[in-house]
């Protein structure tokens, strides 16, 4: 038996989180569910907490959405977890396509599986801006230029991991803006990586992290820490 | 006394900057001793302010190094060598604040992993 846990982010999401929660528990029972509460200041915490059944890792401060999802894979790593899914607090993911997302590690043709919203031909779901689709495909380009895997949906929270990737992962997690770079770090590391089609919802409530001006800065970031991270050396086998 | 204050007249240059980093250099020693400054921060700064008095009291030394970096008027060499002091120094505390944040991370995530564990009617799993 496969010991998996949720790691769910979220800030400021007192409304959507217990929902999240709830759902989780619907599909399977027996799966950790582990919110990392990232320095809210709304009761995200207590609310994650009365469902009783969540375990919640409050931040004292702020760290950004990376901080966040390495302190779920530093209790992963910690509690002998056998997969880590990651899965926002905001409600976009859907918790009944866990299976389906874990499937390939189950069966060991991957270390790592992102759900990806454009591998589908029906282009259900929620699909993004088109501006937001651009930045996703030119960041999807620059991945598999730089790690030769081709990844539709860089920007995509909705991921698992198996052991090995939970054990590199607690170590050394990008910091700001985290899934494109960690496809990086992750392919010059020899993971494999595949992504399955998934459908994804509209946030339910609450704001988005990243819009406007902030989302040039963002690409800007984000494509200097891919290049820069292309660069490093693969890590050496005993560090994960 | 009036061929003294000639000698003053034609170089100020030097003396301002044998001045400013000799005072320079005795406030980051009077830092360290005072404890406001630690020891290893402050290795740069005494290196680049130590440079200074060499250059500012061997004015041949400066024009050597003025020659060397194709500058015309010496002086502005020295200007040239506290820019890139500066950079120096600039650069070492980017070092230091991004290790700083590294640590700085690693322990809001211990205090959170932490605060889970203790707890009180946390029942044991596993």
């Amino acid at each position: 038996m496969q010991r998996l846990c949720v790691i769910v982010p979220a800030y400021n999401e007192e409304a959507n989180i217990e929902g999240v929660i709830t759902s989780l528990k619907q599909v399977n029972p027996a799966w950790k569910v582990v919110v990392v509460n990232d320095g809210s200041s709304d009761k995200t915490a207590e609310v994650a907490a009365t469902t009783g059944h969540a375990v919640v890792l409050s931040l004292p401060c702020n760290l950004g959405i990376g901080g966040g999802v390495q302190t779920g894979f530093k209790y992963a790593n910690r509690n002998d977890f056998d997969i880590a899914i990651q899965f926002d607090g905001d409600g976009q993911h859907i918790a009944s396509e866990i299976p389906k997302l874990i499937a390939p590690i189950l069966e060991g043709t991957a270390d790592v599986v992102i759900g990806s919203r454009f591998l589908s031909k029906s282009k259900e779901g929620f699909q993004s801006s088109f501006v937001r689709r651009f930045g996703i495909h030119l960041l999807g380009a620059i991945s598999h230029c730089l790690v030769h895997q081709r990844i539709t949906d860089s920007t995509s929270g909705f991921r698992a991991y198996n052991r090995r990737a939970i054990a590199l992962l607690s170590q050394i997690y990008p910091v700001d803006y985290p899934e494109p770079e960690a496809i990086i770090l992750l392919g010059k590391n020899g993971f494999r990586m595949v992504e399955i089609p998934v459908v994804m919802q509209e946030r339910q409530g609450g704001h988005s992290s990243i819009s406007g001006f902030k989302s040039c800065h963002y690409m800007i970031k984000v494509i200097v820490a891919m290049f820069i991270g292309s660069l490093r050396p693969p890590l050496p086998p005993k560090a994960f | 006394m009036s061929e003294f204050l000639q000698i003053i007249q034609d170089n100020r240059v030097q003396i301002f900057s044998i001045l400013g980093s000799v005072g320079l250099f005795l406030f980051i020693v009077h830092l360290i001793q005072r404890r406001k400054l630690k020891e290893e921060h402050s290795i740069l700064w005494l290196t680049v302010f130590a440079f200074f008095i060499i250059i500012s009291v061997f004015r041949p030394f400066l024009d050597v190094l003025a020659k060397l970096a194709g500058i015309y008027y010496a002086p502005a060499a020295l200007l040239l060598f506290l820019i890139l002091g500066i950079l120096i120094i600039l650069i070492h505390y980017s070092i230091i604040i991004s290790k700083l944040s590294e640590q700085n991370k690693n322990l809001i995530q211990e205090v959170a992993l932490l605060k889970e564990k203790i707890q009180p009617g946390k029942k044991e799993d596993k």
